[in-house]
């Protein structure tokens, strides 16, 4: 069974300024959320397989809306992060299957490559809860530069028996990056990490 | 005067709210462009310059919002906009919103009227359906610290009473105002609220052409 979506948002933060400097080129960030019902609410299931499945259609699908929106060439995609809020009437395990499982592969390919963990959050929660999705360059998690956190937030979701499943994507890092650590000119880019 | 520092773009499709799955579903969108507050911090008796300063900025985030929605300016059937000022400004800094942000989204629409009549508060004549975006904007506007949610009104382009189209869309941008920052947006949508029944003026009814039925 394919997600039944109840809405499908997507969001675009550029900044331009940071503490009166200029950013240049402006960092951006491209967030993309679908709301879904949860094929499992109320009631203890073994076997996730469904949202499992619900996983790998919507790391393609918020993937390729996120890069879309950025209106750039997949291999120009920096960093990434997933998340997921789970509504009061399912559990957490139901955010982990979504996650884990099978979103990365889809993702991977909508940003080209892709050799670095997808960094994750999930928490249970109630309409416009927020969730920080964590956020790591795709191809060396070590990049200093690119860690950083964008908000998702649905005013009118989750409800009980829903989901919001959150991917975000980059073509930049943080604003102002001055803290050292592993520069992305020195990506090797082939164990994920350096 | 007008200092651009981040700019948040909000594109949301719903397809269904717990009824019938539309079998279009409905766009709405919101652009919130994050500017420096020129006057915060002190009492600034005329503002005024700054109104006519942000015109172009409203027509490109008119612009740049339709072309987050990806739908063709045919398909805008409502609007709203709105402010929120960082804590180191006013009400009234908000208040500057209103003709830019207005004009900007009833130009991109089609409307034909005389924008510098409105802005010396002057009425103006109509007759038979003159262009579209007949409808005064709906707006919102408030103070508040960085995350504070503005829900932005929303009505039909052409007649403030449809009652199908009376809706909101909440805007926020993480981090911003800052005390020092104005936050001012826009928002348009593809249509009436998805599963809207509660009877009213309907779109397909407007005869007036006045801006309201």
């Amino acid at each position: 069974m394919p997600a039944r979506i109840r809405k499908l948002i997507v969001q675009v933060d550029e900044t331009r300024v940071e503490m009166n400097h200029a950013v240049e080129p402006p960092t951006r960030r491209a967030l993309a959320m679908a709301v879904i019902d949860n094929p499992y609410a109320g009631r203890y299931v073994e076997n996730l397989d469904e949202l499992i499945a619900i996983g790998e259609e919507l790391g393609g699908l918020l993937g390729q809306k996120c890069v879309q929106a950025l209106g750039i060439a997949p291999a120009d995609a920096q960093s990434y992060g997933k998340a997921a809020i789970v509504g009061e009437a399912g559990e957490l395990e139901h955010a982990a299957a979504i996650l884990h499982p099978k979103l990365g592969a889809p993702l991977r390919q909508a940003v080209a490559k892709g050799a670095a963990l997808v960094p994750s959050a999930k928490k249970r929660g109630g309409l416009g809860t927020a969730i920080d999705v964590p956020l790591g360059h795709k191809d060396a998690a070590f990049v200093r530069s690119h860690f950083d956190a964008m908000e998702a937030r649905v005013s009118d979701a989750p409800r009980a028996n829903e989901i919001v499943v959150a991917v975000v994507v980059t073509d930049s890092g943080r604003p102002l990056p001055r803290i050292g650590g592993l520069q992305v000119h020195e990506i090797k880019g082939e164990d994920g990490l350096r | 005067m007008i200092e651009i520092r981040r700019i948040l773009t909000h594109v949301e499709e719903i397809h269904h709210e717990f009824g019938p799955v539309a079998p279009v579903p409905l766009r709405r969108g919101a652009i919130a462009v994050v500017l420096t507050n020129p006057f915060a911090g002190r009492y600034e008796p005329d503002i005024v310059p700054m109104m006519e300063a942000l015109n172009p900025l409203g027509a490109d985030m008119a612009q740049q919002l339709r072309a987050a929605m990806d739908v063709p300016v045919e398909r805008i059937e409502s609007y709203g906009k709105g402010a929120i000022v960082g804590s180191g400004g006013e009400q009234e800094h908000g208040a500057l919103w209103h003709v830019p942000g207005g004009y900007a989204m009833r130009e991109l629409l089609g409307w034909k009227g005389d924008r510098a009549a409105y802005a010396r508060g002057e009425a103006e004549a109509k007759t038979g359906q003159p262009g579209n975006a007949l409808s005064i904007v709906p707006s919102t506007k408030k103070v508040g610290g960085p995350g504070t949610a503005l829900d932005v009104p929303l009505t039909h382009i052409n007649a403030a009473y449809v009652r199908s189209h009376f809706d909101a869309i909440e805007v926020r941008v993480p981090g911003a105002p800052a005390w020092d920052e104005v936050v001012f947006i826009l928002a348009m949508t593809t249509g009436a609220r998805v599963h809207n029944r509660v009877g009213g003026l309907k779109a397909s009814e407007i005869a007036k052409w006045d801006g309201l039925r």
